[in-house]
Formats: structure tokens, C-alpha cells, sequence
């Protein structure tokens, strides 16, 4: 079976071999657009339904900036859309405002931030830039988009159902996730909330399968580890923590679906609502946390790490200068990813962990800044005395940098046991990992966007648009979220702060943070258009390697068919950060060093002969 | 066919392990991870002595485990018939080890009404039994995952794999893991999977 899914891409590549690039290939429609095994075209379908997602997670950000920043706004004319989720007076009611940071949580981290920017970077870049002609296994490849589709789709559905999408937070703790009469949002929303993270989950597991293999074992000739870019090295380190972290997120989740709907008690403990108790005994909701956690800490790492990757590359590229530290940028995402799995418990100092425990997570916690500290030094020194470029990609890869540094530094706070409890679950977290690993990772997508779009369809996006959307998203995050730092006190998921006469001192402070969201949201749109515009009217690339970089996904044709490259494989003979030597402005991977001599023996052997 | 023919497969491959191997160890690993989550919340909730109350392990577990073992060994000497190309004690191993996976399955199943029946420990009744239920449950659908594509390979082997010819032609495909060798690594990770459940039970009640 999954032979088959191999051997079928190899009749094309067979027939490139003759016909070249210009060859089309006798695919219909829906073999090439739809159930596609080339990881290009899966590329794209995770681009695209993640930028669909986006907008839609960005608008419900929208509605409740809002509710926060203009309690008294009249929205009736959003009646025909929102429907009974206005009061009278055209406020958003509290049940459905939970429901919306909700979905906004959940779309943003997962169908966002992981597929959305792994799926597609992973997909697009590991293939091309280790010179295989597709992954591993194209056929799981595409289930893996399509489990994505479906577990979208079900998503989607949950906004439809009489009781509204769940509410009870992206972390869905119980008892407001276990008990379906909790809230509204707590009943059949919560059903599909988690039948759709689990449909997530095998989605993940299938590409992250691919992605390891793939980097592993298929690997073009001369391409050794060490010469690998770093956008594989964070994509392969991503795929790894993912395989391990969200089975873990499944557990919990098979879990809370049995105490939701067979009575058991796994995180429900005594419970009484309207004064009668329930059922239910002994179960303790701490545990779900720690499930939780154990997927949700290391996922965070799952959204930077390719974001790092990328700007990685695209800082390199357009410095016109090797990536400094190429081996200390290895180790420290080893590093991360190892810590990444030894921290989860400082998402629940304030439960009642044991203290000393908690002291343990504090040194982990805080042992993270240091290969996150290592990586931005090499950041800022490979800018520096470079020859720059600033194109939109290059100034995205750079706003990166200065974001993780601002929202790095809040961890350092939030890490501390001690300092946590005061800021726990207040806007200066939402501020930190907003800008951290939210907005931080938006910017390495971004750069990647802007980046690798005339690989993807063989034209530029708009350089003005681009500027465009580059300073008004950079100077938006940072009037939006540097502000939240300062709001002492303030709880963050409360629908409406009236009832605290110290909020009022922040009410005009919410307003201009909303509008600035709003603002930020229409320039995102802007990107929107400039994408779809771009991919039927951009300018067109007229050469294969028009940012002079020296991977090998540039040594593809400007249109690459399935199989990637129409002749033989480039083979590798340097590392990809050649950028400046020898007095030039950059030698390709697959320039052989002067005076190399080719290895006598044809390239391709035949295994029998092998054997001899 | 030369090597060039396959797409993914660069020359240094032969040196490696196949990638459908590799991705088979991979997903070997996820699934412990699944298993290392459900344990160690049962282990957390082992700890608390006011709420844990422990059940005895359903009789039948024992009959699973012996027929689990059973179609391991029964599952080695089909690859080992396959890679003799005969082709005859490959296709009835590979029946056998179908039949015991199956009657695992069953076996489980009727373990699940034992508990239910004749210990009277509904879902939802005793936290220790609740785990029982999820965790043998879960490797349930793993174990039935295994059964299935062994059916698979039988209808295959039916259909395609009559002559030592045939045998002959699939064993000397170079750049093929054979179907068969994917799925007795997985069904031997299966059984090691409910080696160290059952174990895992018998310590902790």
C-alpha cells in the first residue's frame, strides 16, 4: 500500500527525464490540486487553509477587542451574524465572549501556528532544500492534510451547534470541560472541540512521521547533517517534539471525553451545583493540567522552533553573510527541545504544587533563556557588518528577533515561582506570549511568505504591500501588547472589568488597544490580498535563484514539477552559509570545492552490482 | 526497474534503514508516549490512597496474554516462510497468527464483560476499573489496527502470492520493505504494549 504511494510519483519523474519541464502531466484536477501527493501542493493547501484560518481567528479577536475596548459599542447590525449572542443592546454576552477567546486561542495555536506554519514550511522546504524528490510518503503526507481539513471542518461545525462553540478556555480544563452543564459552551461545542483536537492530533503524528523520515533518510548525496540548513534543523527538532508531546494531549483527551459522557471521574472530584452533588468523586482536574501541559509547553516550542528556522535563513540570505554560530544554533535548539519536556509545571505554580517541585521547574524554566540568549547573540551578529537587504521577508526575520527579545524577557518574570503568583493569569502573561511566540511566530511565517512565494507559484509577492503590512504589523504589536505589561492586576478572560473600580484606570488604555487591533486586522487583510493577488498577477521570476541563496531548493526550475528537479539530483559539497567567501557573493551547496573530482563510478549503481 | 526509477530513494539509502521502517519505529514511538500519558495518570492516581480503591484484573487477561504471546511466534515464522519464499507456510502462519490476534481481540472483549458482569464494576464505578477499561481499551484499538492489515496481507497473499515465483519476485525487489515485516514489527511492539500494561496491573492492584 504505502509502496504504491512511492512508486506512482516515479512514473512522472521517469517521464520528466524525457520530457523535461515542459511536460504536463495527464493528472486531473483533482489528483494535482486536491488529493495531491506532492508535498509542494500539500504545501500550499496548509498555507491556505491556515490563512483562512487566520482571518478567522484574527476577526474573532476583533469582536472581543471590541467588547473590551468599547463596552458601550451598539453592535445590533451584527445581528444577523452573531444572532442571540447579543443582548438587547447589541452587547456581546459573556458566554459568548468566552467562546471567542476560546476559538481564538485554539485556531491561533493549532491551526495556525502549528499546521499552518509547519505544515507548510516543513513540507515545502525539507524535500527541496535536502534534495529528495518528495517526502517519504507522499499518500500519508496528504492524510495528513486532510485529518487537518476534517478536524477544521469540525471545528467549524462546533460554531453552528444551538449551544455555541466551547468556552472554557483553549487549555479546556475541567470542570468546566468535563461537566457538560457547566455553561453553554461546556455542552455539545465541547464534544466537537475535542473530537476535533484529537482528529488534530493524528494530523500532526502523520506529517511529523513523514518530516523525520524524511530528513533521516532521504537526504541527497553529500548532504550530511552538518550541512544541513537550519530551517531543517528546527523543522526536524519540531516534528520530534511533536511526535512526543501531543500523544500526551490525546491521553488527556480520551479521558475527559469518558468523564463527559460514561460517568467517570478521572479530573471530576466532589462537585455540587444548585446544591445537589454530583456523582462524581475523587477525580482530580490537577491531573488534566499536567496532561495538558506536557503536550502544551513543548508545543510552544513546536510554533517558534520553525519560526526560528526560517528567520535563520532568510537573516543569513539577505545579510549576505554565513549564519554565525551554525553548530551553537544546532545544540541550542537541541537544548530547547530537550528543556522543552522538563517545564510544563510552570503553567501551575498556583495550584498547590509542592514548592520544592515548583523550584525545580523554576531552574529549568530559566535554564531555557540561555539557548534562546545564544541564538538571538547569533541573530544580531550575523547582522551585523553584514551587506543587508532589506526586503519584506528581511525586515519580518528582523521584527522577529526583536519581538522574541521583548516577549523572552517577560519569561524571565513569569518563570520566577514567587513572581508568578501575582502575575499569573493577568494581561502581562497575555502580553508576554503574545509577543514571545504569538506574533513572533506570525513574523517568521511571514518572513518565510515572503521568502520562499516565488518558489511556491514562480512569482514575487508586492515588495510596497509588503512594507506596507510589515510596518504596520510591527508597530501595531507593539502598541497593542507593550501596553498589556502595565495593566497590574488586571485578569485576563474576564468579559467585562466594570466590576472593578481600579480597572477603570485602563478603560481608555483598552479602547486604543482595540483600535490598534482593529487597525492591525485590516492590515493583515492587506497581506491577504497581496497573496491571493500575487499568485495570478504577481511579477513573474525570470531567474531560478533570485535572492542569491546557496540551498538547494533554488536549484529547482522556477516551476517545479512533481519529483522536483526534471534531471538528477544536485549533489552537496559545502555547507549552505557560504554567503562572502573567496570573494564571492555566494557559492551554491552544489558547487564542488576546486579541484574536486567526481567519484568514478556512475551515479547510479545498480544494487545487484553493489552487492559485488 | 533501476533505482533511479523511485523518487525517493537517493543512492546513499541502501546504507540506511528504508524510511517505511523508520516511520514504523517513529510511530512506535508516538504510541508509547500515548501509553507513558495513561499510566502515569494512573500512577498519580494510584497515589492517592483516600480515593483509590483497587479491583482485581478480570480472569481472562491471562488468556489475552497467552494469545497474544502465541501469535507473536507464530507471526516470526510467517516472515521467516516469507523470506524462504514458501510461500505455502507463509500464507497459513500468516491465517494463524489472524486467528490469535482475533481471538485476543475477543478475548479482551469478553475480559471487559467478566469486569462488567460478574465483578459488577460499571464505568464510572471505581477509578481503578475506569482505567482498565481505557487503557486495555486503547491498546484494544491499536491491536485491531494490527489484525486488520494482517487480514490485509492474507487477502493479498490469496490473491498475489500463489507460486515461489511470486515469492521470489517480492523478496528480490530491492527497494521494497515487505508488507509483512512492517506489520510483525508493529504486532510484536503490540504485544511487548500489552506485555507491560498487564504487568503494570498485576504491580499496581
Amino acid at each position: 500500500m504505502a509502496n504504491a504511494a512511492i512508486s506512482k510519483p516515479a512514473s512522472h519523474v521517469h517521464a520528466e527525464d524525457h520530457h523535461h519541464e515542459e511536460h504536463h502531466h495527464e493528472q486531473g484536477f483533482i489528483s494535482k490540486y486536491i488529493f495531491s501527493t506532492d508535498h509542494k501542493t500539500i504545501a500550499k493547501q496548509f498555507l491556505i487553509t491556515g490563512i483562512i484560518w487566520a482571518i478567522l481567528g484574527g476577526a474573532l479577536s476583533v469582536l472581543f477587542r471590541i467588547q473590551l475596548g468599547y463596552p458601550d459599542a451598539d453592535l445590533t447590525w451584527m445581528k444577523p451574524i452573531l444572532g442571540r449572542w447579543l443582548d438587547e443592546g447589541g452587547h456581546i454576552l459573556p458566554e459568548f465572549y468566552n467562546a471567542l477567546i476560546t476559538m481564538h486561542g485554539t485556531i491561533l495555536v493549532f491551526f495556525v501556528l502549528t499546521a499552518g506554519l509547519s505544515g507548510t514550511f516543513s513540507n515545502l522546504l525539507i524535500p527541496l532544500q535536502l534534495g529528495a524528490r518528495d517526502m517519504a510518503s507522499g499518500f500519508i503526507n496528504m492524510l495528513s492534510y486532510w485529518f487537518f481539513f476534517l478536524s477544521g471542518a469540525v471545528m467549524l461545525a462546533s460554531f453552528f451547534v444551538p449551544t455555541g462553540a466551547a468556552s472554557g478556555g483553549w487549555t479546556m480544563y475541567p470542570p468546566l470541560s468535563a461537566l457538560a452543564q457547566s455553561n453553554e459552551g461546556s455542552g455539545f461545542g465541547t464534544d466537537l472541540w475535542i473530537t476535533s483536537i484529537a482528529l488534530f492530533i493524528v494530523s500532526v503524528l502523520l506529517g511529523g512521521l513523514n518530516y523525520v523520515t524524511t530528513v533521516i533518510n532521504l537526504r541527497t548525496k553529500g548532504m550530511s547533517i552538518f550541512r544541513m540548513p537550519l530551517t531543517i534543523w528546527a523543522f526536524l527538532f519540531t516534528a520530534i517534539i511533536a511526535l512526543l508531546s501531543f500523544p500526551a494531549l490525546l491521553a488527556a483527551g480520551v479521558l475527559l471525553l469518558f468523564d463527559r459522557g460514561m460517568g467517570t471521574s478521572f479530573f471530576l472530584s466532589e462537585i455540587y451545583t444548585g446544591g445537589e452533588a454530583l456523582a462524581n468523586a475523587g477525580g482530580s482536574p490537577i491531573l488534566y493540567q499536567h496532561l495538558f501541559w506536557f503536550l502544551g509547553h513543548p508545543e510552544v516550542y513546536i510554533i517558534i522552533l520553525p519560526a526560528m528556522g526560517i528567520v535563520s535563513e532568510v537573516l543569513s540570505v539577505n545579510s549576505r553573510k554565513p549564519v554565525f554560530g551554525y553548530k551553537a544554533m544546532i545544540y541550542s535548539i537541541f537544548a530547547i527541545t530537550v528543556l522543552s519536556f522538563l517545564v510544563w509545571a510552570h503553567h501551575m505554580f498556583v495550584t498547590g504544587l509542592n514548592p520544592f517541585l515548583g523550584s525545580i521547574f523554576v531552574i529549568f524554566t530559566l535554564l531555557i533563556a540561555i539557548p534562546s540568549a545564544i541564538k538571538v547573540f547569533n541573530w544580531i551578529v550575523t547582522l551585523y557588518k553584514g551587506n543587508i537587504r532589506f526586503t519584506p521577508a528581511m525586515l519580518f526575520a528582523i521584527g522577529f528577533v526583536a519581538l522574541f527579545i521583548v516577549g523572552g524577557l517577560t519569561g524571565i518574570f513569569l518563570g520566577n515561582s514567587a513572581l508568578d503568583i501575582d502575575l499569573h493569569d493577568t494581561y502581562f502573561v497575555v502580553a508576554h506570549f503574545h509577543l514571545v511566540m504569538g506574533v513572533a511566530a506570525f513574523f517568521g511565517t511571514f518572513a518565510g511568505v515572503y521568502h520562499w512565494f516565488p518558489k511556491m507559484y514562480g512569482r514575487y509577492l508586492n515588495r510596497t504591500l509588503g512594507y506596507i503590512h510589515f510596518w504596520i504589523t510591527i508597530v501595531a504589536a507593539y502598541l497593542i501588547f507593550f501596553p498589556m505589561h502595565f495593566m497590574i492586576g488586571l485578569p485576563r478572560r474576564y468579559p467585562s472589568h466594570e466590576n472593578f473600580q481600579f480597572a477603570d484606570m485602563f478603560g481608555e488604555l483598552n479602547s486604543f488597544i482595540s483600535l490598534v487591533a482593529i487597525i492591525s486586522f485590516a492590515a493583515q487583510l492587506l497581506f491577504v490580498f497581496n497573496f491571493f493577488y500575487s499568485i495570478f498577477r504577481g511579477r513573474k521570476v525570470r531567474e531560478l535563484n533570485p535572492w542569491g541563496a546557496t540551498t538547494l531548493e533554488w536549484t529547482t526550475p522556477i516551476h517545479p514539477q512533481h519529483g522536483n528537479w526534471p534531471g538528477e539530483i544536485p549533489h552537496v559539497h559545502r555547507w549552505p552559509y557560504d554567503y562572502g567567501v573567496n570573494g564571492r557573493e555566494f557559492i551554491p551547496q552544489d558547487e564542488p570545492e576546486p579541484g574536486f573530482v567526481p567519484e568514478p563510478e556512475p551515479v547510479h549503481r545498480d544494487p545487484q552490482n553493489d552487492q559485488v | 526497474m533501476t533505482p533511479s526509477d523511485h523518487i525517493a530513494l537517493p543512492q546513499q539509502l541502501r546504507k540506511t534503514v528504508h524510511p517505511h521502517r523508520f516511520m514504523m519505529w517513529l510511530s512506535m514511538a508516538s504510541i508509547v508516549m500515548l501509553f507513558a500519558g495513561f499510566t502515569s495518570a494512573y500512577i498519580v492516581k494510584h497515589a492517592d490512597t483516600n480515593v483509590w480503591e483497587s479491583v482485581e484484573l478480570p480472569s481472562l487477561f491471562w488468556v489475552s496474554t497467552t494469545l497474544i504471546l502465541a501469535s507473536s511466534i507464530s507471526i516470526f515464522f510467517a516472515v521467516r516462510a516469507f523470506h524462504r519464499n514458501n510461500v505455502k507456510a507463509y500464507r497459513n502462519l500468516l491465517a494463524l497468527t489472524f486467528v490469535l490476534g482475533f481471538g485476543f481481540l475477543l478475548s479482551q472483549w469478553m475480559a471487559w464483560q467478566e469486569m462488567l458482569v460478574i465483578s459488577q464494576l460499571g464505568i464510572g464505578d471505581k477509578v481503578a476499573a475506569d482505567f482498565l477499561y481505557v487503557i486495555s481499551g486503547a491498546h484494544f484499538l491499536h491491536a485491531a489496527g494490527g489484525v486488520v492489515a494482517m487480514g490485509f496481507l492474507f487477502f493479498l497473499a490469496l490473491r498475489h502470492y500463489r507460486t515461489p515465483e511470486d515469492a521470489l519476485m517480492l523478496n528480490l525487489h530491492p527497494e521494497k520493505v515487505p508488507g509483512i515485516e512492517l506489520v510483525a514489527t508493529y504486532w510484536h511492539f503490540v504485544d511487548a504494549l500489552w506485555l507491560y500494561l498487564f504487568i503494570f496491573f498485576i504491580a499496581n492492584t
